[in-house]
């Protein structure tokens, strides 16, 4: 883990939706940050602007990427970056979704608009070592068709015939439109997997991943094996300072990913 | 949220078995207009295979879909409380297989044995319940922009 910057080239640039972009970045110089898991997040810094927590949505053999949402300065001057720009970048940091643990188990991913950024390294996981699980399930919510990320790979999974079960919904559907409409917990009626022998991974706002968490729990998937990314202002990342603390979890350190069995109580804390 | 709102789990198995003798299998082609808004709502489906779109006429818009329904779920809830008129209208939009049933004759099982009529009233109510507890989080609008979940 790096706790000082390491300089990284913007090699790759692609624009997910009017607001979101992924950047491929791959270390400037000799120096490159430790692998990083499905679910870990590294601090991104843009030069000048300031410094933000973006979890990897895809890790490759020396480069990562990272999808970002413009919302405000620092993520609008990231996604404002273009190949040969350099950014730098701490980590990795926090908790991984911790896939290995889900061996021989049915895996239901659910996400919530940008939450499936971070399920995509998971996904793309599961699905390349598919035989060492049960039935890969992956349920997608967006706010619209316009909004979804990496639109033509969800379609081309939700069309497959392969190993993993892809569907999407939208809130809002407009021509074109080739999935569901409706709340992304809907689909669970759709999904395959038996709740006693499954490890979920729920990503997106925080009041999907309760309605989600609740329907998984009612339908007998044990607490400890829902696994949440929670979002909390991380500002040092390493623990230090506080500003993500969550009860007695620093979301930094101990998440961004936790089990339900410890986020249910913390999150009915409206003080915290 | 709860899965409660499938046939399979939403009723006792004595009043679902009672239930399911009175279906009558129907098929539909993607394009079928199952019911219109406003029209007497005088039977009911439980969806076996396939996708059916509820949906709003719109002036200037057509036909705008409120929602999806598919395997095991409710479709038409409006039989069951007077006036027995559609809300909203339903398409297949795929291929749908389902189990039809007569709300008349529905009805008045569930006038003769109120053990089965308030199996049948709770199943209806947790579908409605369900239905307006995921409507309301759809409005709080989530995944837009501001407060989306994105860490930045």
């Amino acid at each position: 883990m790096s706790d000082v910057p390491v300089p990284h080239l913007v090699t790759g640039m692609r624009r997910e939706t009017a607001d979101t972009v992924s950047l491929t970045l791959t270390p400037a110089g000799q120096e490159a940050l430790e692998p990083f898991a499905p679910g870990q997040f590294a601090m991104v810094y843009a030069f000048g602007v300031g410094e933000i927590p973006v979890s990897v949505s895809r890790v490759g053999r020396r480069e990562l990427v990272h999808t970002i949402r413009s919302v405000g300065a620092v993520s609008a001057a990231l996604c404002a970056l273009r190949p040969g720009s350099q950014v730098g970048l701490r980590g990795p940091f926090g908790t991984g979704w911790e896939l290995e643990r889900a061996a021989g188990q049915d895996i239901v991913a659910v996400t919530g608009g940008i939450g499936l950024a971070p399920l995509r390294p998971l996904v793309l996981a599961a699905r390349a070592a598919h035989r060492a699980y049960g039935r890969l399930n992956l349920l997608v919510g967006s706010r619209t068709f316009e909004d979804l990320l990496y639109a033509d790979q969800v379609r081309a999974w939700a069309e497959s015939h392969g190993p993993l079960l892809c569907r999407a919904t939208v809130d809002r559907p407009s021509p074109g439109w080739w999935g569901h409409v409706g709340l992304v917990t809907t689909l669970l009626n759709s999904a395959r997997f038996v709740p006693e022998n499954t490890t979920a991974y729920v990503c997106g706002p925080e009041v999907m991943i309760r309605a989600t968490a609740r329907d998984l729990l009612h339908r007998g998937v044990r607490a400890d094996r829902i696994r949440v990314s929670l979002e909390r202002n991380m500002r040092c990342a390493t623990g230090h300072c506080g500003h993500c603390q969550l009860g007695g979890v620093l979301m930094c350190r101990d998440g961004p990913v936790i089990g339900w069995d410890r986020a249910a109580s913390l999150l009915m804390v409206r003080e915290l | 949220m709860t899965s409660t709102t499938t046939v399979s789990v939403g009723l006792p198995v004595e009043h679902r078995d009672r239930l399911m003798r009175l279906a009558r299998e129907v098929s539909f082609g993607a394009g079928t207009r199952l019911f219109e808004e406003g029209r007497r709502a005088d039977r009911f489906w439980v969806i076996r295979t396939g996708t059916v779109l509820l949906d709003l006429h719109v002036p200037g818009r057509g036909a705008a879909v409120i929602e999806s329904l598919g395997h095991g779920e409710l479709l038409g809830w409006s039989w069951h409380y007077p006036p027995y008129v559609w809300q909203l209208g339903a398409g297949a939009l795929s291929p749908v297989r389902a189990w039809e049933f007569d709300a008349e004759t529905v009805r008045a099982l569930c006038a003769r044995d109120p053990a089965f009529g308030r199996s049948i009233a709770t199943w209806v109510g947790r579908v409605v319940t369900h239905r307006l507890q995921a409507s309301r989080i759809r409005l709080l609008d989530l995944y837009a922009p501001y407060g989306s979940g994105s860490r930045a």
